[in-house]
């Protein structure tokens, strides 16, 4: 059992859900970015959500653009977040996922990315622009690996796609919210309930929802639905604020109220 | 002909839909009434009617005499693209669109714009169809084409600055993809060149292909035979393809695709994707792409706004491996100097696109014999480039 289901199941038995956390590798270090991660899992964070900057993220908002922007003048690259990555085992062992555009896995090699992702600790693999149609070279490679591929599903998708998915995904599926982009705001819970409930039937592996989650608020009514919360913007944007320090402090108490918040639902 | 792309979208091992998961039903959507619309006859009737009526096809097939003199060697011709509606060959694909919007049932469009003349021509056909209009267009194209800004808000539509990354074209198309991804439902996306998820590479080729039908026939009839060359820049592709496919079948004519070769290939500030680029994934294909070796796109440069992009369409990649078309570029100079060659042997102000394909003819032409034939496809006029040539004349107007 990989890293990222025996926490989904370790939680299920408690009857918890899942609090994933995302930040940017690389912002805007990624010596900042080690200790964020480790900050978040103390805090109470469940899985960590590594981006992979890309120059040209068509998925995600301006938080996001604008740390992938800050990650890329400080000279990350995917071979570096590795290595980052390697250094984090030796500290923690919370699931550690890699959220990359389909170029960066690409570039590096799908066969060389699934071996050394894998040998330096990664448990999953999100690519928002990989439908499942596009990984058929990735998915056997990854499998074979033991890479867990996350795939993506979203409120256009019809139902022969979520079965398909519900399918293929490893780890737990991602369901995002809203037709949009990250740091979007969620409206409409009813759907997404609705949704969920749909991706429920066609699979045993847990629903992960995310885009558009920003408060403990919001959280809790996630957490309601789903078997994991996933939160990106509102964390990037408290890095974006600056000062290592400060930003380890506020990482930690907004993580602790989102996992307090998500106890309460 | 036109079995390309396969079911996936793969012209080879190019193309194909890497989007994030919220836009892949609206592609199936689009793929699906695509389909029946080509199949339908009442399809055709209006798409063909709109281009002789209101576009003003068929465009003319020009023999370029004094520049077949000049240049002493083949018999050059010019496939009049300028003459279009608009200036440009842009508005064969966005009337066909447009078409396709109306028939899904959407009343907003989309675009992003580079040169601003595809913007130009979704502006134009928005107001031509009633429907509201929006294009992307990052600030320092803004900035370069603020003629066409000016055009496109007087046509009813509302121009969005984009802020982000290099503020270019990648990034109006990076921008337009977030908004359609947004309101996937109510919108379409108006893409305009063969670039993209499947089926924009296919669909827009084959609006586009009506060039190459019309030179085909017009040919024939002023020469007897076929051309030996047929040459046409490349940005994403759409003005070349839609010329060359309808001569891909004979292996006689030798075709000749142009890009940007900006201030030279060792300068780095260029957009020549086939010359140092490697294969890779942008906005939804995989093709050819200028990228560092962590895969991040990189700046591209050219005098020319309408080529200056990091990737080609994919149908190009396919026919580069297969070696049926080749592919060469021109410098920003060589197409300054082409584009003062036809101003003053012919009386035509070619587009700084297209400037690139003549720069090659200028090349290529006093190389072959009297009785070979050329035909270069002048995608678009120059009208919306004076500015930018009496900038780099050093010309204050």
């Amino acid at each position: 059992m990989s890293r990222i289901q025996s926490t989904f199941q370790r939680l299920a038995e408690r009857r918890e859900k899942a609090l994933i956390a995302y930040v940017m590798a690389g912002d805007p270090t990624l010596e900042d970015t080690e200790d964020y991660v480790l900050q978040l899992a103390q805090a109470g964070a469940d899985v960590i959500e590594l981006g992979v900057p890309f120059s040209d993220p068509i998925a995600d908002g301006p938080v996001i653009q604008q740390a992938a922007e800050r990650a890329l003048r400080s000279g990350t690259t995917l071979k570096k977040i590795l290595a980052t990555v390697r250094s984090l085992r030796a500290k923690t062992q919370i699931p550690l996922v890699l959220m990359a555009y389909y170029n960066s896995i690409f570039r590096y090699g799908e066969a060389a990315f699934c071996r050394d992702a894998v040998s330096a600790g990664v448990d999953g693999l999100i690519v928002p622009d990989m439908p499942p149609e596009e990984a058929g070279t990735i998915h056997p490679l990854a499998e074979a690996a033991g890479l867990d591929v996350i795939f993506l599903l979203a409120p256009t998708s019809t139902a022969k796609r979520e079965t398909a998915v519900a399918r293929l995904s490893r780890g737990f599926i991602y369901y995002v919210s809203l037709t949009g982009i990250t740091g979007a705001k969620l409206t409409d819970k009813a759907d997404v309930e609705k949704k969920v409930r749909e991706i429920r039937g066609y699979a045993k592996t847990p629903v992960a929802v995310g885009f558009g989650i920003a408060t403990p608020d919001d959280a809790r009514a996630v957490a309601r639905i789903a078997d994991g919360v996933i939160v990106g913007s509102a964390l990037v944007k408290l890095i974006a604020e600056g000062g290592h320090a400060a930003v380890t402090d506020r990482l930690s108490s907004f993580t602790r109220s989102l996992k307090a918040s998500m106890l309460s639902a | 002909m036109m079995q390309l792309p396969d079911a996936r979208g793969r012209f080879g091992a190019f193309g194909g839909r890497y989007v994030p998961e919220t836009l892949i039903p609206a592609l199936d959507e689009l793929a699906r009434e695509y389909e029946k619309a080509r199949r339908d006859p009442k399809f055709k009737a209006e798409m063909d009617s709109y281009l002789r009526q209101y576009v003003g096809r068929p465009t003319p097939l020009y023999y370029a005499e004094r520049l077949t003199k000049k240049l002493g060697g083949a018999r050059i011709y010019l496939k009049r693209e300028d003459l279009c509606h608009t200036g440009a060959h842009k508005i064969n694909n966005t009337i066909g669109q447009a078409l396709l919007t109306c028939r899904m049932g959407k009343k907003r469009v989309i675009a992003e714009t580079g040169a601003g003349q595809h913007g130009v021509a979704v502006a134009t056909v928005a107001a031509l169809f009633g429907l509201r209009c929006e294009v992307y267009m990052g600030t320092e194209d803004m900035e370069r084409q603020a003629l066409n800004v000016f055009r496109m808000r007087l046509l009813g539509t509302t121009v969005t600055a984009v802020h982000a990354g290099s503020r270019t074209l990648k990034d109006a198309i990076s921008e337009a993809m977030r908004d359609w991804t947004t309101n996937v439902r109510t919108t379409h996306y108006i893409l305009g060149s063969v670039l993209g998820a499947h089926p924009y590479p296919m669909m827009i080729r084959d609006f586009q292909s009506v060039i190459g039908r019309e030179t085909r026939k017009q040919i024939l009839q002023a020469e007897g035979r076929l051309p030996d060359y047929l040459v046409a820049c490349v940005g994403g592709g759409s003005n070349s393809i839609g010329m060359f496919t309808a001569f891909l079948k004979d292996k006689k004519v030798k075709m000749v695709g142009v890009e940007a070769g900006g201030l030279g290939i060792e300068s780095g500030k260029h957009a020549a994707r086939f010359a140092t680029g490697s294969v890779g994934v942008l906005h939804g294909t995989m093709t050819y792409l200028l990228q560092d070796d962590d895969g991040q796109i990189q700046l591209t440069h050219s005098v020319s706004a309408g080529l200056d992009y990091a990737a080609v369409g994919p149908e190009h990649a396919f026919y580069k491996e297969r070696e049926r078309i080749s592919y060469t570029y021109a410098t920003d100079e060589e197409a300054m100097a082409a584009f003062d060659l036809l101003c003053r042997t012919e009386g035509l102000m070619p587009a700084l696109e297209p400037s690139h394909a003549v720069a090659h003819v200028m090349k290529l032409a006093p190389k072959l014999k009297r009785s070979q034939v050329i035909v270069i496809n002048l995608s678009g006029r120059g009208d919306k480039d004076v500015h930018q040539v009496a900038r780099i004349k050093g010309v204050s107007l």
